[in-house]
């Protein structure tokens, strides 16, 4: 994530919004992807995708661009139809059901609000599309608007908000229809860096109280991290692993994941004859041993807080650069074979200036291994 | 007043577009004062000289003195009120069926099928790369081998036979217009919006599509207006039973033998345009949408 720049506008009113008792969200539902297919031409934008999310559940899509993550979101909303496979809510096929009869509500990428309307009536937009009575749909609408801290904007036009605030009214409109599900596509990602953060956080409160279903598409992993019960990584048109944030940033189930999922150093090992992965000078098991066999060269993936750098003269790095990172440091060690590792440390630890000497050790129960690739690998797998 | 050319036509749509802020940003450039002066005074004698000389023109009577004979004339004259009754009729709906025919066509074609963009901007420049007068020889042609019910039913007709051929003549404007109305809009996504909030298609297009680009499609009917109330080719060939206005403007013209009127006439066809352009911007002002971002 990058950081904040001291020059960047800033939503200037963040007021945390007020708790207060709120309708709760239509009969909590689960989603189901069975076997979703979809080409476009020749391209194959997601080849048979499977996932469930659970009732009540927030599950954030994470992957780079062009993996599927949003086509899989614009299948659930209904705006595009599947190839093969099927989608169900709560049970019920709705794989061919038209978007305003899914009873979904939806947090776009880019401001979306109706710049005819002013925000009382983006809010309340929905419900007269349902026919609830205009007292009705008013009070409800200053609910929401309640509940994303902007009750004193309702009378105000797109264009007077800024983009945050365009961004909690959208929220609020999508949550007005009291939705199935909530779909979010990067809400947050045209935000600045500290209005993503009060954001990403109220989104949460917000679907947590209301106990909604949501999916939340992303290629910001701290937002997918930090936000979701559960994180599914895409590639490539496939879903490689979903599982709870933790499981997926500590233990990977695929190179895909855990090259993607943080920061990762590539470094040269061979599979050892007991299905470990000799490494650094180490025997750390391997993930997933048994795709290869003993000997064979491999990369060890290594994040860069699974090493620990401790001072040595007698040391096979040296530091070349020094990041403060506030909790932690973020060192560059070059090795004496000319390639680089980043390793992270505690900045409370010990002192660690740039062009000391140091020893490597891993510190992770586990490795992730991939084959060796066509990149040089960074060290020797005797050192 | 002629049919309007296509640049001119998409130069006012953007004018009429621009959001204020880019017009405020336009006022802000400073140029040399000197400088701004010339120009002023070199458009002032290129374009309002002539029109205080045909104003001039217009009072004098024939007579040799000056009066409001000419204008009084028009007025009194009932010929001259029914075929403007006659020409707004057609252009009203001319209007009106250009933009139930151009504009869910242009949405269709900027969301579902982009790859026929071309096609359209082929198709819709097709009446300006053809003349009107072979359009109407053709016409003429039809109306000879025509069935008896047919030549009934639209030729003798200025409304049914004029309408339809205004229609066509007028999609390049109107085209233009909304096509440049829905490029100032994130269409995909407030279409996605309202969908997903629960509107069907026609009401999606109805309260969240039209009322965003009203003031293209508002600039759209006016082009197309100006463009029927100034028409004399295809009337003039077609349309034998009444006159339209500007070919009533012509007849009445040169039977009285009358410069004086004539011109009377075309001023107060221009005041009329003039009238339809404020009305336009008046409209758009207050209800256009609101497209400027605070920070």
């Amino acid at each position: 994530m990058s950081a904040q720049s001291s020059h960047e506008t800033v939503d200037l009113q963040l007021t945390a919004p007020a708790p207060m008792p709120v309708t709760p969200a239509g009969s909590r539902v689960g989603v189901e992807f069975n076997g979703v297919q979809r080409h476009f031409g020749s391209v194959t934008a997601l080849q048979g995708l499977d996932m469930e999310i659970h009732p009540g559940e927030l599950v954030a899509l994470l992957g780079p661009s062009g993996c599927g993550k949003t086509t899989a979101l614009r299948l659930l909303a209904g705006f595009d139809r599947p190839d093969a496979g099927t989608i169900t809510v709560g049970g019920r096929d709705v794989t061919r059901v038209p978007p305003h009869k899914r009873d979904m509500g939806m947090v776009f990428q880019a401001y979306s609000l109706f710049p005819n309307m002013p925000v009382r009536q983006n809010v309340a937009f929905g419900l007269r599309m349902r026919g609830r009575a205009k007292a009705d749909r008013l009070k409800r609408a200053d609910e929401l608007l309640d509940i994303v801290g902007l009750s004193d904007a309702g009378d105000r036009y797109p264009y007077q908000l800024s983009g945050g605030q365009q961004q909690r009214v959208a929220i609020a409109r999508a949550l007005a229809i009291e939705p199935t599900v909530l779909l979010l596509d990067e809400p947050l990602s045209a935000l600045d860096a500290r209005v993503r953060h009060q954001l990403r956080a109220e989104i949460r409160e917000v679907q947590q109280r209301l106990g909604i279903t949501a999916l939340f598409v992303t290629h910001d992993q701290s937002e997918a991290l930090s936000l979701a019960d559960r994180v599914g990584v895409m590639n490539a048109g496939r879903l490689e692993q979903i599982d709870t944030p933790e499981n997926v940033y500590r233990h990977p189930a695929t190179p895909f994941v855990a090259e993607f999922v943080g920061a990762m150093n590539r470094v040269a090992g061979r599979i050892a004859d007991d299905g470990e992965v000799v490494v650094l000078g180490q025997r750390v098991p391997a993930i997933g041993p048994d795709v290869y066999a003993p000997g064979t060269a491999v990369e060890a993936l290594l994040r860069p807080e699974a090493l620990q750098a401790t001072l040595d003269s007698g040391g096979p790095g040296e530091i070349v650069e020094r990041t403060f990172l506030g909790s932690s440091v973020r060192l560059r060690v070059s090795l004496d074979d000319g390639h680089e590792l980043l390793v992270e440390a505690s900045s409370h630890g010990a002192s660690l200036p740039v062009g000391a000497r140091v020893a490597l050790k891993i510190g992770a129960e586990r490795v992730a291994v991939a084959e060796r690739g066509a990149a040089a690998p960074a060290i020797s797998p005797d050192l | 007043m002629s049919a309007m050319s296509q640049p001119v036509g998409d130069a006012m749509v953007s004018l009429l577009e621009a959001p204020p802020e880019q017009r405020k940003l336009g006022r802000r450039r400073q140029r040399p004062r000197a400088w701004r002066t010339a120009v002023l005074v070199v458009m002032a004698i290129f374009y309002v000289l002539p029109l205080v000389c045909a104003v001039k023109f217009s009072l004098i009577n024939q007579k040799g003195t000056y009066g409001p004979q000419n204008y009084t004339a028009i007025v009194n004259n009932s010929s001259l009120s029914s075929a403007l009754v006659l020409s707004l009729e057609i252009a009203a709906i001319t209007a009106g069926i250009s933009v139930l025919l151009v504009f869910p066509t242009t949405v269709l074609v900027r969301l579902k099928l982009p790859r026929l963009t071309v096609v359209m901007e082929a198709i819709t420049i097709l009446p300006i790369v053809v003349p009107p007068v072979v359009l109407a020889a053709g016409l003429l042609q039809m109306k000879e081998t025509a069935p008896l019910w047919i030549v009934n039913a639209f030729f003798n007709h200025p409304l049914m036979i004029l309408t339809p051929m205004y229609v066509v003549l007028a999609m390049p404007l109107m085209y233009r217009a909304i096509d440049t109305g829905l490029r100032a809009i994130d269409l995909h996504t407030v279409v996605d919006a309202s969908r997903s909030l629960g509107a069907s298609w026609p009401t999606t297009l109805w309260r969240v599509v039209l009322p965003n680009v009203q003031t293209a499609v508002l600039g759209g009917m006016f082009l197309t207006i100006a463009f029927v109330l100034g028409e004399v080719v295809i009337a003039n060939q077609l349309d034998q039973s009444s006159l339209t206005f500007p070919l009533q403007m012509i007849q009445f013209a040169s039977q009285d033998n009358a410069p004086g009127i004539s011109v009377a006439m075309t001023l107060t066809a221009l005041l009329f345009t003039f009238l339809l352009l404020f009305m336009l911007s008046f409209l758009a002002r207050r209800h256009g949408p609101r497209t400027v971002r605070v920070a």
